[in-house]
């Protein structure tokens, strides 16, 4: 296992189980002894996790990453204990921030829902190797975490469309859309993770999916609800 | 010591009363009479040494007395031991050079000259004083260091060795690097007669040193005048150009001393019935440099000669082809075979668990409150057992575990101990002893993350301890049997290349058993050694050649294939397919093993007028002018050879590592034929590292004249007439006598660089293997893998790896070859049971999981729902990289899994705080 294997999940359930704060050691950057580097994913996981976590009001400097080798035994403890100091400066997590622990899992239980869409969306980002350390406070930006986070994409079928082909249903990932023969199929937003897989397994002649942003979604049809066959 | 019960656990060297110079750390520090070596060394057990007072006077024993394993008996007494064998590797290593016999540099003197073996202990975590770079005489940081390279090496006067010692220029860098890493601002100088950067990726590494802020490089010999006796800091005398002899103060001065034969090495020599070189290393046979001047004692590593670390690995692992091709035989007639009971079926049974907490002699147990740490874990949810064991390691505490798994009926272990990077295999021996699958173990580490680093906080330490246990048995009620996937390996090679490299990896794995497919490129073997004559070392190249053609072709076991293309390459370690196009036709090749030893090329120079004047060669032409006796050498009164053409620049940002000696070679033999003809050779740096120095000297006797010049100031040749006729006058700066100098040439020959072979891209993708920066073939690690490549079961070696001479391709093919049989003598290959797996319903088939691969594990197939991940376990390496990039949650890392880590992240917050529960296992929830 390799610290890229530090999934954004993983940081939000330690922050939700209370914890001050979190850190993450990885090997020397660029000194993978493998071919992998992991350590890059690593360290863009924790940047926009650091602005996640900024998003929901918690001190990004909660969350430390630091790259160092096994042969950095004083750096290690250099390291730990001014992570330490730090998190101890801050304060417990919450009452620091202006917020009650319970408020705060709220927080993070809406953003945790949200990982596989940031996942998706920020793909490409998190891919990339950052070899200047300038480029890291900035490599994702406030506002275009706050876009994903506040007004994220969600998918719906549209009921006039839909004529119940099963395709969507059969290929979401996380069985989020019911529906029968012949009856208008319903994506339950609860359980939707915003992937798209639907709008585009959507055979193109219906278009029934419909990508909505920046708009509350329609209220789901009635059960049961019989499709409008093309006329 | 009695080495089966010493589990190293540092107690006896508490207490030992003798502070004793530590011989590892350059005795700059103290260590006890029983210590144990260093930190790494193998095995980790202590020893005692000849400064123990029980053995100078009888006094003490407190070691035995404390030592709770029983492994201090004060009884041993030296034993004979006779082994009867078939081969023997000499591996002594090489001594480093002591400037105190000679006391030059005030070595010894002035306490702030030390040599770069102090320095590098100085730089050490383990070493003297932790890692801090500190002076003797104030036990302060010195901001200011010199080194001084060449010291031993490179001379000619007595107790001076007159090779290169090849290392030290590199390793300087290295030093140079990790200081300016402890202390940005230090100011660092290298005083230098050529940086001898020849090495894969040395070029580079060499300007990542110069360009670092206050560095300096400067081309001087230095001596060291005095030291300053208030603040000791010592002063250099050196000279530059530009403003001649001059003196000034460093606060430490690192003397770059050069390797020296092993010390006894006349003993051994003589017990083994060798020879030895005039040097005192071993002497050795350009063709086989492995063996010996004695069939069936052969030689790996510096005691060849000086050689760096990726080297002496070649040469290791190829001591070991050469042994198996004289053993090959009686191969695992001295293995036991283990047999394990059958495994018990407990997957969705409750989590019976049991923790061992382990005391580790008194490295836990006086830190940690061991008993309360068992009796906390009798607390928790789903352990069922706990106890406490002195050392879980030692053989009686292992049939203890097993015995309990048994008698208790337990389904998941944890041991709370150590570091799972040193005894997870043995743990997970043990509970398959029990009959529990192996991955049923998870370890707490309450010694190196615990009891090591928190001695003086007990209390705290017993807390953490039974933190880092509740996690581990929270995580092993959540985890799965795993199976370890054991696949046929197939016993043939397929070797790409016919060269040097490609024949001598060949025959190697054929003598030890194994059908070889070697496949060449061209209508016949050789490579381009086809074009070479002579070597440096006197070695017929074409007679070799042609004797290990004429070897491969009888070999029944080789089988060359001609013209020979490749269209397809699949498959994976142990279970290759190859489509190749060859003189035979169209076939396929099944093989377990694949060999890269492609070769190199050489640079079409544009330079200096090449291709448009006739009397501008290469060297490789003018080789063969030489070879055949062309008039035209003869005819020749000048002759000017110009080095560096086409590499050391922006394009090929790499020494070509050959050309120095190639170059000199030929001059040499150009002065044996005419001995009157004037020679020039225009230089960057001449780098005739190791034994070849001894070339370059010789060449400075024969009158041939070395003048360097800079790059930005490169040598102007333009055809010219003189009194003699047409000639080509070749014109540069000469820096000693700070004037420009013409010279008349008949000839100018290019030492045209070496570049990697064209085909190199395309080998790399069908065999899924990397590239350098340069294209040549990307080993898997440079020091620990330098003969394999990171996709398994495929191997490299010659100058497809790098450019290098002969012997050094030798070498490095048997290096390969021995890497290859240790995949091609076993009939299985066991693939870990932790590596990935897709839940196919989740895989939303956005191929996030396929491009963090690298390994090329993953891959889609197309299905009725569209694109689906399917992992070939055999390529996984268990990163997990794909793990946390899935969307969905559909692939994921097994014995890793986003279950198994949230469960011990959930076990990590306090039970008060965190309000979760961790007692359910998997299929539970």
């Amino acid at each position: 296992m390799c610290s890229g294997r530090v999934d954004l999940e993983f940081i939000l359930r330690a922050l939700h189980n209370g914890m001050d704060g979190v850190f993450i050691g990885g090997c020397k950057l660029h000194e993978c002894n493998y071919v992998t580097h992991g350590n890059y994913h690593a360290l863009t996981t924790v940047l926009l996790a650091k602005k996640v976590m900024e998003f929901m009001g918690v001190n990004p400097d909660r969350l430390r990453v630091e790259f160092m080798s096994a042969a950095d035994g004083l750096r290690f403890a250099e390291v730990v204990d001014d992570f330490t100091k730090q998190v101890r400066e801050l304060g417990p997590l919450g009452s620091s921030e202006g917020l009650g622990l319970e408020e705060l899992r709220g927080r993070i239980a809406e953003v945790n829902k949200l990982v596989p869409y940031l996942k998706v969306r920020t793909n490409d980002k998190l891919n990339q190797r950052l070899t200047s350390p300038a480029a890291y406070p900035d490599f994702f930006q406030k506002e275009e975490v706050e876009a994903l986070l506040t007004n994220p994409a969600a998918y719906y079928i549209d009921p006039q469309k839909c004529q119940a082909c099963g395709i969507c249903a059969r290929r979401c990932p996380v069985e989020a859309i019911s529906g029968a023969k012949k009856q208008v199929h319903v994506i339950d937003q609860d359980q939707c993770i915003r992937c798209g897989t639907c709008y585009e397994a959507c055979p193109s002649r219906f278009g029934a999916v419909q990508l909505i942003q920046g708009a509350p979604v329609p209220p789901p049809p009635e059960p049961g609800q019989a499709i409008v066959s093309p006329s | 010591m009695i080495e089966d019960k010493c589990t190293g656990c540092n107690t006896c060297m508490e207490y030992c009363p003798v502070e004793y110079p530590d011989r590892f750390n350059q005795d700059i520090s103290n260590n006890k009479a029983v210590h144990i070596y260093f930190a790494q060394a193998i095995p980790l057990i202590a020893y005692i040494d000849e400064s123990c007072i029980y053995l100078k006077e009888k006094k003490c024993r407190v070691c035995e007395a404390v030592c709770k394993a029983k492994a201090i008996d004060f009884q041993q007494e030296a034993e004979k031991i006779e082994v009867k064998v078939g081969a023997i590797i000499l591996c002594p290593g090489y001594d480093p050079y002591d400037p105190k016999l000679k006391g030059d540099y005030g070595y010894g003197r002035y306490e702030n000259v030390v040599t770069s073996l102090d320095f590098e202990r100085l730089l050490c975590a383990t070493g003297p004083y932790e890692g801090e770079i500190l002076r003797a005489t104030d036990r302060k940081h010195p901001h200011k260091v010199a080194w001084i390279q060449c010291v031993g090496s490179r001379r000619v006067t007595p107790g001076d060795n007159s090779y290169c010692s090849a290392v030290c220029c590199t390793y300087t860098q290295k030093q140079i690097i990790l200081t300016k890493d402890h202390d940005a601002e230090a100011q660092c100088t290298i005083f230098h007669n050529d940086i001898r950067s020849y090495g894969k990726d040395f070029e580079r590494y060499f300007q990542r040193t110069e360009q670092l802020p206050g560095v300096r490089v400067i081309r001087s010999y230095a001596s060291i005048v005095g030291e300053d006796p208030v603040t000791k800091n010592v002063r250099v005398r050196y000279a530059t150009n530009d403003e001649g002899v001059k003196e000034e103060e460093f606060e430490m001065v690192v003397l770059s001393v050069g390797l020296n034969p092993p010390a006894g090495n006349q003993e051994l020599a003589q017990k083994f019935g060798i020879e030895l070189s005039p040097h005192g290393f071993c002497q050795l046979d350009p063709a086989n440099p492995i063996q010996t001047t004695r069939p069936g004692v052969f030689v790996s590593g510096a005691f060849q000669g000086p050689t760096d670390i990726p080297e002496s690995v070649f040469s290791a692992s190829g001591a070991g082809a050469q042994t198996g091709q004289l053993l090959d035989h009686r191969r695992w007639q001295l293995t036991k075979e283990r047999v394990y009971p059958n495994e018990l079926n407990v997957a969705g049974n409750k989590p019976r668990i049991g923790v061992f907490v382990c005391h580790c002699g008194a490295n836990i147990g006086r830190v940690v409150d061991v008993p309360s740490t068992v009796e906390y874990a009798l607390s928790l949810p789903n352990v069922v057992y706990a106890q406490e064991q002195l050392f879980s390691c030692a053989t009686n505490s292992a049939k203890e575990i097993t015995d309990m798994i048994k008698e208790k009926g337990l389904n998941r272990v944890v041991i709370a101990a150590c570091s799972p990077r040193t005894l997870e295999p043995l743990f997970r021996d043990t509970l398959r002893e029990a009959g529990l699958n192996q991955y049923y173990l998870d370890m707490a580490n309450i010694r190196e993350h615990c009891s090591w680093v928190h001695s003086k906080e007990k209390e705290a330490s017993t807390q953490k301890a039974k933190d880092i246990t509740r996690m581990a048995i929270a995580r092993a009620g959540r985890l799965l049997p795993l199976q370890e996937i054991d696949l046929p390996v197939n016993k043939n090679a397929l070797v790409v290349g016919g060269g040097i490299a490609g024949m001598t990896c060949a025959l190697s794995i054929a003598k030890q058993g194994h059908e070889v497919y070697l496949l060449e490129k061209e209508a016949q073997l050789g490579g381009l050694a086809r074009r070479l004559h002579h070597t440096l070392d006197g070695m017929d190249v074409q007679a070799y050649l042609d004797g290990l053609i004429r070897e491969v072709y009888q070999h029944p076991a080789v089988h060359v294939y001609h013209k020979a293309r490749i269209s397809e390459a699949t498959g994976y370690v142990g279970n290759f397919v190859t489509k190749i196009e060859s003189d035979r036709g169209r076939s396929e090749i099944q093989h377990g093993a694949t060999v890269l030893a492609v070769g190199l090329d050489v640079y079409q120079p544009t330079e200096y007028l090449y291709g448009q004047d006739e009397r501008v060669l290469t060297h490789l032409e003018l080789e063969e002018r030489i070879a055949r006796n062309d008039p035209s050498l003869s005819e020749a009164e000048t002759l000017v050879m110009i080095q560096c053409v086409g590499c050391r620049n922006e394009d090929r940002n790499y020494c070509s590592r050959v050309c120095c000696g190639e170059s000199i070679k030929n001059a040499l033999a150009l002065k044996a034929l005419k001995p009157e003809m004037d020679i020039y050779i225009l230089y960057r740096d001449i780098r005739t590292y190791g034994l070849l120095e001894e070339h370059y000297r010789e060449a400075s006797r024969n009158d041939i004249k070395f003048i360097r010049y800079e790059p930005e100031n490169p040598p102007q040749i333009a055809a010219a007439e003189n009194d003699s006729g047409p000639v080509l006058q070749v014109s540069l700066p000469d820096y000693i006598l700070g004037d420009d100098l013409a010279i008349d040439a008949n000839l100018v020959t290019l030492a045209a660089a070496v570049v990697a072979r064209p085909e190199n891209k395309e080998l790399s993708q069908l065999f899924k293997v990397s590239l350098g920066p340069d294209d040549f073939f990307k080993e898997a690690h440079v020091k620990l893998k330098p003969v394999e490549f990171s996709t398994d079961g495929v191997y490299l070696c010659g100058a497809a790896h790098y450019p290098k001479h002969i012997p050094e391709t030798v070498n490095q093919a048997y290096g390969a070859a021995g890497r290859a049989l240790t995949l091609l003598s076993h009939d299985i290959v066991t693939v870990s049971g932790s590596v990935c797996e897709v839940d196919e319903k989740r895989c939303m088939g956005c191929g996030a999981c396929v491009t963090v691969c690298s390994y090329g594990a993953i891959e889609f197939r197309k299905g009725r729902e569209g694109n689906k991940a399917v992992v070939n376990p055999v390529l996984c390496k268990g990163d997990g990289l794909c793990n946390a990039k899935c969307p969905t949650g559909a692939i994921y890392l097994q014995h890793y899994t986003n279950e198994e880590i949230l469960t011990q992240i959930d076990a990590a917050a306090p039970p008060e705080i965190s309000g979760l529960k961790f007692d359910r296992a998997v299929g539970q929830d």
